[in-house]
């Protein structure tokens, strides 16, 4: 099921000799403790009820042990959520500091979603969103004089074209030898970073920046048109242009078709004459290329200038947009807007002593309790007392 | 030859091993838990919370043992939850592992806050061993070293010995490549893959500890930098075989100290590339290995990743 792991043919260990103690039944998913144990069946269907709830039981399960965590580490759950809420969506700030966060993570779980797809595992948006920015400052600090027209386009192209690239050098390797992309990827996001570190750092340092890692200012051709006074910029357009796109390339044409195939069952895919290799290729492209936007309009839109930390885990933040809107591009759309307010939430919370990194935390947690709910959905868990089912795991067996 | 190349030399060599020691000790984990069957992509979170709560410990108590310890439990929780998710709701491993990943970082981060900037009131030291450290270049380099890389030698050791010539061992590696062949001979495939996963977690947290508790020594946000994804590199480069890993370990702490030596002497190559050297390297080694992995035929236990569903 995991294309992303390798799997050789590996040499048979032989199994223990006929010594092997007798065979034991009535195994449950669980190492029990004596006399009970949890015992998880599969669900022939799931409820309605359940499919509904799961999601909402699974947030409100993740704020409770965030809660747990907070009061264990003496603060107030309360207080914490009140302010994180208020920060994110309680202010006319808020709401549109939430809406500039989360027009780069649309664009990055955009580009990432295309990829796990095919089950294609891009962890690589990180990086691939400094190479886009890296190329569109190129672009704005090479032709300051262009008019708008001409070099808002250009930073596009090329920001598109830099993400495309670096997810291109993993997706080769994995074209071609299977090699496993999700180290590939994720160790070209250290590469990139420290790329553009060099570079803020060192030879475009602005000689009158007081000696901060950041880039002289883009002149204002360059910048990204803003929604009135706020700074909400055209990148936000881009992402739910590219939502509205990716939505219908992968439902409505060949190309969409065979990255579903190809993600769902490679090996009908294979019989089917689909050519898997080129479509790595493809895909991790356009995966990369819809990133480097993201990477763009940070710069054009946001810092008018490249600079250290241009993303602060953006594309972390996208694979688990991805998952929990299940690589659906409207549920993306909306995902990315609740992601965008954690984020800004936890920036929020952080002035009254609170570290940020609760609302990573909370990201984190809100995805394996996503998991887990989705899972218990399929599945029901049973406390038993081993004894009496001992006896009727070994009729059923027989049976 | 020149008393001062010998120097550099024995110095880069004795940094390779200890900045080899915490990719070891989870690579060792995550070998343990992919040979069960069960692909744990959650090393490098897991190591960042071993590492906070090794310091915070130690920090607390003043003692190594205990922040050690602490480190291995923080270790096998996060590894029990990747268990819960993938071994009894077969949750997709990839993304359990990744879920996990960001709730670790997030997790260190919060946790390590206040401590950033203290000192710990002890530290791993070095401690020769009589007699063995004398011995030219090697001595140095093995014997002149703090005892949880002490302990990293006897664990190698002890998990070859466990593979290859144990009765558990074996019933562990049948689960990882067969599990229906080994649940009919009467393995418990679900527990023995628990317990590898704890288990490997725990060996992952000691990691991050030595990363907070000997090689820094000091609490850093996000201070393993990727350590735990180049550990589980390691894993495919040392074919899941553990003296393997060990080398493969030395070779990356090699790099890594390498860079940093060359730094220090003052280069005219800007720190940034040589930060990146571990990256391109493990990239580098990583297709190296797939590709004649590929010719050769051997690879991953052949149920890794594959949850396993009693009929």
């Amino acid at each position: 099921m995991t294309e992303g792991v390798r799997k050789g043919t590996a040499r048979p260990v032989a199994p223990p000799a006929a010594s092997a103690r007798p065979v034991q039944s009535a195994r449950s998913g669980w190492p029990g403790w004596p006399g009970w144990s949890i015992k998880v069946e599969k669900r022939l269907e799931i409820s309605p009820f359940w499919r509904a709830m799961a999601p909402v039981a699974s947030i409100v399960m993740a704020l409770v042990f965030g809660g747990v965590f907070l009061q264990l580490t003496g603060y107030d759950p309360f207080e914490v959520y009140s302010l994180m809420f208020k920060g994110a969506f309680g202010s006319r700030y808020g709401l549109i500091e939430t809406v500039v966060k989360a027009t780069p993570i649309l664009l990055a779980t955009i580009g990432v979603s295309v990829a796990f797809r095919m089950l294609l595992w891009n962890i690589g948006a990180e990086g691939q969103i400094y190479m886009g920015a890296f190329a569109a400052s190129w672009v704005a600090l090479s032709f300051p004089d262009w008019p708008p027209l001409m070099l808002i386009p250009a930073m596009s192209i090329a920001g598109a074209v830099a993400g495309g690239l670096w997810a291109l050098l993993p997706a080769l390797p994995r074209a071609i030898w299977g090699v496993n992309e999700i180290i590939t990827t994720l160790m070209l996001n250290y590469v990139a970073i420290y790329w553009v570190d060099y570079l803020v750092y060192g030879p475009w340092k602005d000689p009158k920046g007081f000696n901060f890692p950041l880039t002289p200012q883009f002149s204002q051709a360059a910048w990204l048109p803003c929604l009135g006074t706020t700074r909400i910029h055209l990148g936000l357009t881009f992402g739910l242009a590219a939502a509205v796109a990716v939505s219908i390339m992968l439902s409505r044409t060949r190309w969409g078709y065979e990255i579903r195939v190809i993600g769902e069952n490679p090996a009908a895919a294979r019989y089917a004459g689909m050519n898997i290799p080129r479509n790595i290729v493809l895909v991790m492209l356009l995966s990369g290329a819809i990133a480097g936007i993201a990477g763009m309009g940070e710069v054009a839109g946001i810092t008018h200038r490249l600079q250290h930390g241009i993303s602060p885990g953006y594309g972390y933040t996208a694979i688990i947009v991805a998952w929990l809107a299940k690589l659906n591009p409207a549920g993306i759309v909306i995902a990315s807007f609740l992601f965008g307010g954690l984020l800004v939430a936890g920036y929020a919370v952080q002035i009254f002593g609170i570290p940020a990194d609760i609302a990573t935390m909370l990201q984190g947690s809100l995805l394996f309790f996503v998991l887990g709910g989705e899972a218990l959905a399929r599945y029901r868990v049973r406390i038993v007392r081993t004894g009496k089912e001992r006896g009727a795991a070994a009729s059923a067996a027989q049976g | 030859m020149d008393q001062t190349v010998m120097g550099f030399v024995t110095s880069v060599l004795s940094a390779a091993v200890a900045a080899g020691t915490p990719i070891l000790y989870a690579a060792l984990g995550e070998v343990l838990t992919e040979r069960s069957g069960v692909l744990n992509l959650s090393l490098e979170g897991t190591m960042l919370v071993g590492a906070v709560s090794g310091f915070l410990v130690t920090v607390r108590t003043g003692s190594l043992a205990a922040g050690v310890a602490a480190a291995a439990v923080a270790g096998g929780l996060i590894a029990a939850l990747h268990a819960f998710l993938t071994v009894t709701l077969k949750v997709n491993q990839v993304v359990s592992g990744l879920s996990l990943t960001l709730f670790g970082t997030g997790v260190s981060g919060y946790l390590g806050k206040p401590v950033i900037g203290v000192p710990t009131p002890v530290s791993f030291k070095a401690v020769a061993v009589a007699g063995l450290a004398r011995i030219p270049v090697l001595g140095d380099m093995l014997f002149n070293q703090d005892l949880l890389v002490y302990a990293s030698y006897v664990l190698v050791a002890a998990l070859w010995f466990f593979f290859y010539r144990t009765r558990p061992g074996l019933h562990m590696q049948s689960v990882g490549e067969s599990p229906e062949t080994a649940d009919a001979l009467g393995i418990n495939v679900f527990a023995t893959r628990y317990a590898y996963t704890i288990i490997g977690g725990m060996l992952t947290g000691i990691g991050g500890a030595y990363l907070s508790l000997a090689y820094a020594p000091s609490w850093i946000e996000y201070m393993t930098a990727g350590r735990g994804w180049i550990a589980i590199a390691l894993v495919i480069f040392a074919m899941w075989n553990p003296l393997r890993a060990m080398l493969g370990a030395y070779l990356f702490g090699g790099i890594d100290a390498l860079g940093f030596r060359i730094q220090v002497l003052g280069a005219i190559i800007p720190s940034f590339f040589l930060k990146m050297m571990p990256y391109i390297f493990t990239i580098a080694v990583l297709i190296f290995a797939t590709a004649r992995s590929r010719n050769y035929r051997i690879g991953a236990p052949a149920a890794l990743g594959v949850p396993y569903e009693r009929e």
